[in-house]
């Protein structure tokens, strides 16, 4: 009881070219098909052994959610099949359902009996949805009156009243509040060492890496790579800045020039790079390993005073440092148009496990409100990965030395 | 296969009688008379086909001499055609109705479909009720035919469910059926004899009727409710074997598509 076999799975969604194609294709006799598949999924194979916990890990659109609707049956399957033993519960997105003129007993009634389970049975375990839901006399509100959060707190609860063997959970968590997600992280985790079968979609790390013991990659449709959970995920990095990388080369493409850079144009960066100790331009940087930022630069003016400056950003944008040659005291004076120059930034990537970008600024002082030649975000996008260090928080790496003494 | 199809909607019939329940308490759920509206509506319904069409108007069926004769005639064909109606129109329309379940939640669709078919009955057997404690009030119950009822509606009951699970699944695909049967609909009401008879029709028109299903069950309907008398059951083989045919062809079709049916909603 308790395990999920998919074998060259696929899903292709019909296209067809327009609404009366699919007239002819039912009625003309002969039909030859008249539509296009659109594969979402293609070829998808793997198994997932009883008491196993499994993450599913991919970019928006890379199928996840197909895939686990395949799984639990809300979708056919175009390709392949689906073979799955023992009781499933499914959470793809929470609170559906509830219809919003009735009580948040009546509902759970309602969801209860959509699980399949006799009213008998939601009868007795009322109580226990009750406590674990927590949302006190709102349960006997009608459910337009609860908020979200507590709306996906009593379908998980209705939904993990009973063990299953084998239970489905997708970013439904992420509804509700830090309280709520300890809490139903903490039942997710006693089911499985109970034995049921987990199969979890998320985008976050930490959750997936801290139930799950195997974690699957899909990209496009596919399996990417599969395996435990810490290098998918790093891999799941490192595809995350290839694509943001491509985004800024589309938007090149598009009129010549990337939207994000601005300036006069004086000078501007020909190359920029990461590079390891050796010279070799790397993508991924280990926490605290020594990196060289290379950027190379164009001269097309006279100038006075060069200044290169550069920031390095977190994935939401802030910036966790910044310096440039004008406070290093390296300034370049009387610059002549059409020499190149390349600067090295020798430094330790003390940074915390994400993903970084770089940005550069061409100037002629510590500011660039006063000449600036030239502003690039986005230059530079890499990831730091925690290969060798035991795990930390944060975004930088402040490793320290503990002593401890009896005083 | 019919048994394959039929074993999960009884493990869920739990699911069906809570949804027939719910729908029940939710159509008048704001209201402060509440499930009092779900019988003061057809009360209101028959006592103008009743007081007013007989007393107040005064309108008399030809060949019998009750007062009531039109009002009986009348609300036979209204009500069994209005059951009609119910099961198809809202049987067409289930799966789109249903898209947010259809699309989250695994379940035998298939209680889709039965769940149209009990509320329409509920609200049937509420009218018809009223109805029938009319007739035994004002000395017109019919008798032992009345249970003749009960095979006849049996019959429209598995034509409609047919022909609206067929109609349901096209819709989906053809949103244009849903609309195209509406209008249908309308016509169909009109070519079958409810609110006139058929002895006012010409020859021609009459033999055409036989080819109206709808037309044999209503008609088979006044026959018990006003000549009191037991249904001609030769004339209902047309309407059995059309029933028959559209639940083979909604099934067939469901089967079919039922897994494509979600990409579409």
């Amino acid at each position: 009881m308790g395990a999920i076999i998919v074998s060259g799975l696929g899903k292709a969604y019909k296209q067809y070219e327009s609404r009366w194609s699919r007239l002819a294709e039912w009625v003309l006799p002969g039909g030859r098909p008249r539509h296009k598949l659109n594969w979402v999924i293609q070829d998808v194979s793997f198994s997932v052994n009883p008491g196993e916990a499994v993450g599913i890990i991919g970019i928006n659109g890379a199928g996840k959610s197909t895939l686990l609707k395949m799984i639990t049956g809300t979708t056919q399957p175009t390709a392949g099949t689906v073979m799955v033993s023992g009781s499933v519960a499914a959470m793809l997105e929470l609170g559906m359902g509830f219809h919003p003129d009735f009580t948040g007993r009546q509902n759970v009634y309602m969801a209860g009996q959509l699980l399949g389970h006799r009213v008998e049975d939601i009868h007795q375990l009322m109580p226990e949805i009750e406590a674990f839901a927590e949302i006190g006399d709102y349960l006997d509100q009608p459910a337009r009156v609860l908020s979200s959060g507590m709306q996906m707190r009593l379908a998980f609860s209705v939904a993990t009243a009973i063990r299953p063997d084998i239970l489905i959970v997708d970013e439904a968590l992420s509804v509700g509040d830090a309280y709520f997600q300890h809490k139903s992280f903490d039942r997710i985790r006693e089911f499985s060492k109970q034995g049921t079968t987990l199969l979890i979609v998320s985008h976050d790390k930490q959750a997936i890496q801290s139930i799950c013991n195997r974690a699957i990659l899909l990209n496009a449709g596919r399996v990417a790579i599969e395996g435990d959970p810490e290098s998918v995920m790093d891999y799941y990095n490192a595809l995350l800045a290839e694509r943001q990388d491509q985004k800024i080369e589309r938007l090149q493409s598009q009129n010549g020039k990337i939207q994000t850079i601005s300036g006069t144009g004086e000078a501007n960066v020909v190359d920029i790079a990461l590079l390891d100790s050796e010279g070799k331009r790397i993508e991924i940087a280990n926490v605290g390993q020594r990196v060289r930022l290379q950027v190379k630069v164009e001269v097309h003016a006279d100038i006075d005073r060069l200044v290169l400056g550069y920031g390095i950003r977190d994935r939401v944008g802030q910036v966790i440092y910044g310096t440039n040659t004008d406070l290093k005291k390296q300034v370049l004076a009387d610059v002549k148009a059409g020499t190149t120059w390349v600067f090295n930034c020798e430094f330790d990537a003390n940074l915390g496990p994400g993903s970084y970008s770089v940005q550069t600024a061409l100037t002629s002082t510590d500011t660039h409100l006063v000449n600036n030649y030239e502003w690039r975000d986005l230059a530079l996008v890499f990831n730091v990965v925690n290969m060798d260090k035991a795990f930390f928080a944060g975004c930088s790496w402040l490793d320290p030395e503990i002593r401890i003494s009896e005083a | 296969m019919l048994k394959a199809l039929a074993r999960p909607v009884w493990r869920y019939r739990g699911f069906i009688m809570g949804n027939v329940k719910r729908e029940f308490q939710s159509k008048y759920r704001n209201s402060l008379l509440g499930a009092a509206w779900n019988v003061l509506n057809p009360l209101a319904m028959i006592l103008v086909y009743t007081v007013i069409f007989a007393q107040v108007m005064k309108t008399r069926m030809p060949g019998t001499g009750s007062t009531f004769g039109y009002s009986i005639y009348l609300c036979a064909g209204v009500l069994t055609w209005g059951y009609f109606a119910e099961i198809v129109g809202r049987a067409q329309n289930v799966f789109l109705d249903s898209a947010n379940l259809l699309k989250k939640i695994s379940f035998p669709r298939l209680c889709l479909p039965v769940v149209v078919v009990a509320n329409a009955t509920v609200n049937f057997a509420i009218v018809f009720g009223l109805f029938t404690l009319f007739l035994l009030l004002s000395g017109n119950f019919p008798g032992w035919p009345y249970l003749a009822l009960a095979p006849v509606l049996g019959i429209m009951i598995l034509f409609s469910i047919g022909l609206g699970i067929t109609l349901g699944v096209l819709n989906v695909f053809f949103r244009d059926v849903g609309q195209f049967f509406g209008i249908v609909l309308q016509f169909w009401f009109w070519l079958t004899p409810i609110v006139y008879n058929e002895s006012i029709l010409p020859e021609r028109a009459k033999k055409l009727l036989e080819f109206n299903p709808m037309s044999a069950v209503v008609v088979a309907c006044q026959h018990i409710l006003l000549n009191k008398q037991w249904p001609q059951w030769g004339q209902l083989w047309f309407v059995i074997i059309l029933a028959v045919v559209f639940c083979a062809l909604g099934l067939y079709l469901f089967r079919r598509h039922s897994g494509e049916m979600v990409d579409e909603l």
